[in-house]
């Protein structure tokens, strides 16, 4: 086995079998998808117990009849009641709270009172707003006497909602959704930042560690000091893409879970949604369109729109961004992994790598905040450039990949990438070889530059 | 032919001169003692031998032929500063060594295995080198130089930091390789182990070579002035104009004198004198010691 494999081999062997790496593989999806699950479990919670509002109002009976139940209230219109005595017991009679409304209210916005012993939840009070409002429109225009006004408001009423189809050369056309790209966006750049960060420390950190318990002179005694830094740079590379490769057969497992649950719900809306952009195509629009709008209606809204984005993912260029990302990922990190290696070397332990922290950082988050700006308008200029540098392309163009970017700039993108860190890595091998068995020295800009010229 | 020989070995670092000019020569199956003060370029050299870093201009020769990175593997090294990774168990960390030296996985399996029960820290095999104490820790870096059975074993400073019984189980076991055809270069301060192991020597000061060769012939060489003599029972030797007496012991019906010349008298004569003295057992000129050696040439060179 040759030397830098057999470095490979103990760097990877080392990581992976430590508790942190088993505990970050599997945690580190987990969190994630606690983060999303969780605070829609706790919302969608509140909202399903069920909810007895007794309707008091004062003065008049407009109100009467005029608000439906819905899944989860039920409103119980109270006549003749005293609002002081039904406060106080309202809860012993298993009302949820009380929706008081004053005589002022076709003039006066807060002229209702939502009375309870628990903060409502917001789509409570919206629905309830809205369905007001609309009853108070409806009084308003009746005032007016028109004709046939219930016929005139049933044809006015309607509902749109956009749905995004991008088609390209070939005449094939995608479902999209801006909404899923921008997600991707971000997560694909926030990804990219912090795998480079954690293994690229990583590096600097085991780089330190030889250092400073000395065992990097008699390493040096049998390979090359680039073969160590080399060694040491590949096999933590392979343990973040075995980490990354585990988290996406993870994320598949749990997708296509998923994906077969709710199919069992809903099979009809996948029929109709599939064959709606052939339809529009081919013109037979109208009828379609009418066919799905009215199942939709009916269908549980956030069911369908999950529906929705799963077939707009199932949509994305999955080959593309796959492969995107793993070069990226590499090339970006191999470049990093390069400079803190050589930052590692010319230091003697942690707490010197401070100064040399910053320069390197700006960059990255420089990158950051770029690729978020991208997200509102990925064919900005400033997006274009940033995605080009090869000090920040790898964060930028994972963002712009959801929005789809031109070949050649991908290609030109990536080439920048292969050069640069192909020079990054030789500036750090000179440090490097240098800085390892280097103490005591006090390090600056100034001796780095002098290690760069030394000769072997 | 002298197996390891470097020649005109120069190194210049940043503001400081680490060599100038230092040639040695080690012949095969010898001891070799590179001797100096702190800062000499003893470490320097040492490095340069095990290609660590490069000289700027001379010559190193392995076996007649100039050295090459592959011959990393001939060589077994075991640094001033030792260093283990600390949370790795400390034989799959000797094997990783020895991997890097060349063996195969199996060989360097099984020697390491001869090694550890050698040196009576088999037990230890799957535990992470914190947790070994610091004398074992030496035993396995030992073990890592050894292993694959350099032609030249370099040592720098290896009696510094080991305990007393330990420096005396290094001290065994490089007589018993140089038995078994290896050459052993060490750097030291510790003159005693010079004078009980070396051959030959460089001394090294301010990057020069300021003496070099047998050690037995130096010792002779710096003699001529001390002779030590050795009587049955007492002796009435006194002072003359010709030597002082430095030193006076008695023990176990022998008495030991250790008289210094001050004048030209030459050995013959002073025998007469000394026959007079007492029944002689022995005389001899006494070699100084290369402890006194050392600072003698040190101190008139600065």
């Amino acid at each position: 086995m040759s030397k830098i494999s057999v470095i490979i081999q103990r760097e990877y062997s080392t990581r992976v079998r430590k508790k942190s790496f088993i505990i970050m593989t599997i945690l580190a999806p987990l969190l994630m998808a606690a983060i999303f699950i969780v605070p829609t479990l706790i919302m969608t919670n509140e909202s399903q117990e069920f909810k007895k509002i007794a309707v008091v109002e004062d003065g008049s009976d407009l109100f009467r009849e005029a608000i439906p139940s819905t899944d989860d209230a039920e409103f119980v219109y109270l006549e003749n009641v005293d609002i002081d005595e039904i406060k106080s017991n309202f809860s012993e009679a298993g009302y949820y709270g009380i929706l008081y409304i004053s005589p002022l209210v076709v003039n006066v916005p807060n002229a209702v009172q939502l009375i309870s012993k628990k903060q409502p939840p917001l789509n409570l009070t919206t629905y309830i707003s809205s369905v007001m409002e609309k009853e108070i429109e409806k009084q308003k225009l009746l005032a007016y006497d028109i004709e046939n006004l219930d016929e005139i408001l049933k044809n006015v009423r309607s509902r749109v909602s956009i749905q995004t189809i991008r088609i390209d050369d070939a005449g094939e056309v995608k479902e999209t959704s801006t909404g899923v790209a921008m997600v991707m966006a971000y997560l694909g750049g926030f990804l990219m930042y912090m795998l480079v960060f954690i293994f690229g420390s990583q590096v600097m950190r085991g780089v330190i560690e030889e250092k400073t318990n000395r065992v990097v002179e008699v390493l040096v005694s049998s390979v090359k000091p680039v073969e160590l830094m080399m060694g040491k740079i590949i096999g933590i590379a392979l343990v973040g893409l075995t980490q990354f490769l585990i988290w996406i057969a993870l994320t598949i497992g749990v997708a296509t879970v998923l994906t077969k649950v709710i199919a069992s719900k809903s099979e009809t809306v996948i029929e109709t949604v599939q064959s709606m952009p052939q339809s529009i195509v081919s013109g037979e629009l109208n009828e379609q369109m009418s066919q799905a709008s009215a199942q939709q209606a009916s269908l549980n809204p956030q069911l369908a729109e999950l529906m929705g984005i799963l077939k707009t993912l199932k949509n994305q260029s999955w080959g593309l961004i796959l492969f995107s990302f793993i070069f990226y990922f590499l090339s970006g990190y191999l470049l990093y992994a390069s400079i803190f290696a050589a930052i590692g070397s010319a230091v003697d332990n942690e707490t010197e790598t401070q100064q040399f922290m910053l320069p390197v950082t700006i960059p990255i988050i420089l990158a950051l905040m770029v690729a978020m700006g991208t997200m509102q308008n990925p064919e900005s200029s400033l997006a274009f450039w940033f995605s080009i540098i090869p000090l920040t392309s790898p964060i930028v163009m994972m963002a712009r990949i959801p929005f789809e970017v031109p070949a050649w700039e991908l290609a030109l993108s990536m080439g920048l990438m292969v050069v640069t860190f192909v020079a990054f890595v030789w500036m750090a091998a000179k440090i490097y070889r240098t800085g390892i068995l280097m103490y005591g020295k006090k390090t600056s800009y100034k001796e780095l530059w002098k290690w760069l010229k030394y000769k072997g | 032919m002298a197996l390891l020989e470097a020649s005109e070995v120069t190194k210049q670092f940043a503001n400081h001169l680490a060599l100038d000019r230092v040639g040695i020569s080690v012949p095969e199956q010898s001891i070799y003692g590179l001797l100096g003060p702190n800062g000499a370029g003893k470490t320097t050299l040492i490095r340069i031998i095990n290609q660590i870093t490069g000289p700027d201009s001379g010559t190193l020769m392995l076996n007649g032929r100039k050295l090459r990175p592959a011959d990393v593997v001939q060589i077994g090294y075991l640094p001033e500063e030792r260093g283990l990774y600390k949370k790795m168990k400390v034989g799959e960390q000797v094997l990783y060594f020895a991997q890097l030296k060349g063996l195969s996985r199996a060989e360097a399996w099984k020697r390491a295995k001869y090694w550890f029960k050698k040196f009576e820290i088999i037990d230890w095999w799957d535990k992470k080198v914190e947790e070994l104490s610091k004398g074992m820790q030496q035993k396995a870096q030992f073990v890592s130089t050894v292993i694959h059975e350099p032609k030249i074993l370099i040592f720098d400073e290896p009696f510094t930091g080991f305990d007393p019984v330990n420096a005396s189980l290094i001290k065994d076991e490089i007589l018993f390789l140089r038995e078994r055809g290896a050459t052993v270069l060490f750097s030291t301060h510790n003159m005693s182990s010079v004078e009980e192991l070396c051959d030959d020597i460089t001394l090294i000061n301010k990057a020069r070579v300021i003496l070099q060769g047998n050690v037995d012939d130096i010792r002779r060489e710096w003699a001529g002035k001390e002779y030590e003599i050795m009587f049955k029972g007492d002796s009435v030797l006194q002072e003359n104009d010709h030597y002082k007496i430095l030193s006076k012991k008695k023990d176990n019906g022998k008495t030991v004198i250790r008289i210094e010349t001050v004048s030209s008298i030459g050995s013959n004569d002073l025998l007469q004198i000394m026959v007079k003295a007492g029944e002689i057992i022995s005389f001899n000129p006494a070699l100084p010691s290369m402890n006194d050696i050392f600072i003698k040439v040190v101190q008139s060179r600065n």
